[in-house]
């Protein structure tokens, strides 16, 4: 028998709220299995078990604060439900079931103490939007630490322990824009791809030429991973971010990168991430080509060792053959710890990418 | 397939897109983008919904005409079935 524990989701993030138990003692779980969601500044995160068992008495209840290794249940890895008769877990979880409820009414219903069960929404399709909760709401009471603080505490730990080094290089992206449109032709929507999910995967097989760029740093020195857990830095439209991880990007084929990618831009924004997809990322992707952003110098995301950046494809003046002529170019830059590498390893991680650019079909 | 029921799943898509945007308070003629905060990602899932809820199938080459709340209703209703 052991207690399963709040786990960490992300190094800004040291606590949560319960909202509710998707599980009951008795239930038997495996390992990734979703037991409970939990509310954090950063929106509804689905909280996955560890360990394969049979729940046991839970030891919170929706509302209840966690911080981070706070006991959330008893998991018995032995006895079957029948064997072991359960304390009473309390009063039973208020589940807000399939209601939708948008990130940021959640947030506020959370700050504000409304229970969203007792709401009737005004959004599309029965949504409980924030002018619901707003409007059963009391006076505002001081806001939780919000997703501005954790951000705000996370970067300057980054600039506090992190000594970035920076580079970065231009790519031009005729080829792979061109491979990527042809085959796109005749695909449905659900089966095309974006220019990011070719970045995506360039820089998850380049991690090959600069292993150093790829782990985190813990206890004093740099624990490499093999998998490429990539985070994707997702903005949210009600103010700051997150960056959740496609596992294992460098061996996935580009057709369900892409769907992993579309999937996890979804549910970042409307709630739904998994734990694991919090807490696992080996190294972030920051794409922000989209703004017109030109050159992307990212803030490293601690305990990772290193963040790639991607700014917009322009059409720009390119020699070709020793002739001038209009291509689709970006900048891809790298900040990297120099704890752990130099510019020399950085510099050959930004040329890999490139590489791997001009030859999609590879990819 | 009416205009109505076009309006009405255009603005169920971008309801799935955009949870937590006021859509009742939409100007029609201005560009979507800017209202909601749109991106790439954005477009490709408002598309893909659009074409589960209608069955249009919006080809690359015309996403640029999916500008405002307006345009997108023309071009859907030049593209029923």
């Amino acid at each position: 028998m052991g207690e399963f524990r709040m786990p960490a989701l992300g190094a800004d993030m040291d606590y949560g709220t319960l909202v509710e138990w998707k599980v009951k003692p008795g239930d038997r779980v495996k390992r990734g299995d979703i037991v409970a969601v939990v509310e954090t500044v950063k929106g509804a995160i689905d909280i996955e078990v560890f360990e394969a068992g049979v729940i046991g008495q839970l030891l919170a209840k929706p509302g209840d604060q966690l911080a981070v290794g706070a006991p959330l249940a008893v998991i018995d890895a032995e006895a079957a439900p029948a064997a072991r008769p359960a304390p009473a877990p309390g009063p039973a979880p208020r589940a807000v079931g399939r209601q939708r409820v948008s990130p940021v009414a959640r947030k506020l219903a959370a700050e504000r103490g409304v229970d969203l069960a007792q709401l009737k929404g005004t959004g599309p399709g029965g949504a409980i939007t924030r002018a619901d909760v707003e409007g059963a709401a009391g006076p505002a009471t001081p806001a939780a630490r919000g997703m501005r603080d954790v951000i705000a505490a996370a970067m300057t730990r980054s600039k506090r322990e992190i000594p970035h080094y920076y580079l970065s290089t231009h790519v031009d992206l005729g080829r792979a824009l061109d491979w990527m449109q042809t085959r796109n032709q005749g695909r449905p929507v659900n089966e095309r791809l974006v220019p990011a999910a070719l970045l995506l995967k360039a820089t998850a097989l380049a991690i090959r030429a600069a292993p150093e760029l790829n782990g985190t740093w813990k206890d004093g020195e740099f624990h490499p991973s093999e998998p490429v857990h990539l985070g994707v830095a997702i903005s949210l439209r009600q103010g700051g971010l997150v960056a959740p991880a496609i596992h294992g990007a460098a061996k996935l084929p580009l057709d369900e990168l892409m769907a992993r990618l579309l999937d996890l831009v979804s549910r970042a924004r409307s709630g739904g991430l998994r734990s694991s997809e919090l807490s696992d990322p080996t190294l972030t992707v920051t794409n922000l080509g989209d703004l017109g952003v030109d050159l992307v110098l990212g803030v490293i995301y601690p305990p990772q060792v290193a963040i790639v950046g991607f700014g917009r494809i322009a059409r720009r003046p390119w020699v070709v053959a020793g002739r001038i002529e209009e291509r689709p170019v970006l900048t891809a830059s790298l900040s990297a710890d120099h704890r752990v590498s130099d510019g020399h390893r950085g510099g050959q991680l930004l040329s890999a990418i490139e590489r791997l650019l001009q030859e999609p079909e590879r990819l | 397939m009416t205009r109505a029921e076009i309006d009405k799943a255009v603005l169920s898509a971008l309801a799935k897109v955009a949870p937590e945007a006021d859509l009742g308070n939409l100007d029609r003629q201005a560009p979507l983008r800017e209202q909601l905060d749109l991106d790439s990602m954005d477009l490709l899932r408002f598309v893909l919904a659009v074409h589960q809820a209608l069955g249009i199938d919006i080809p690359e080459a015309d996403y640029p005409r999916l500008d405002s709340l307006a345009a997108v209703s023309d071009y859907l209703a030049s593209r029923r079935p």
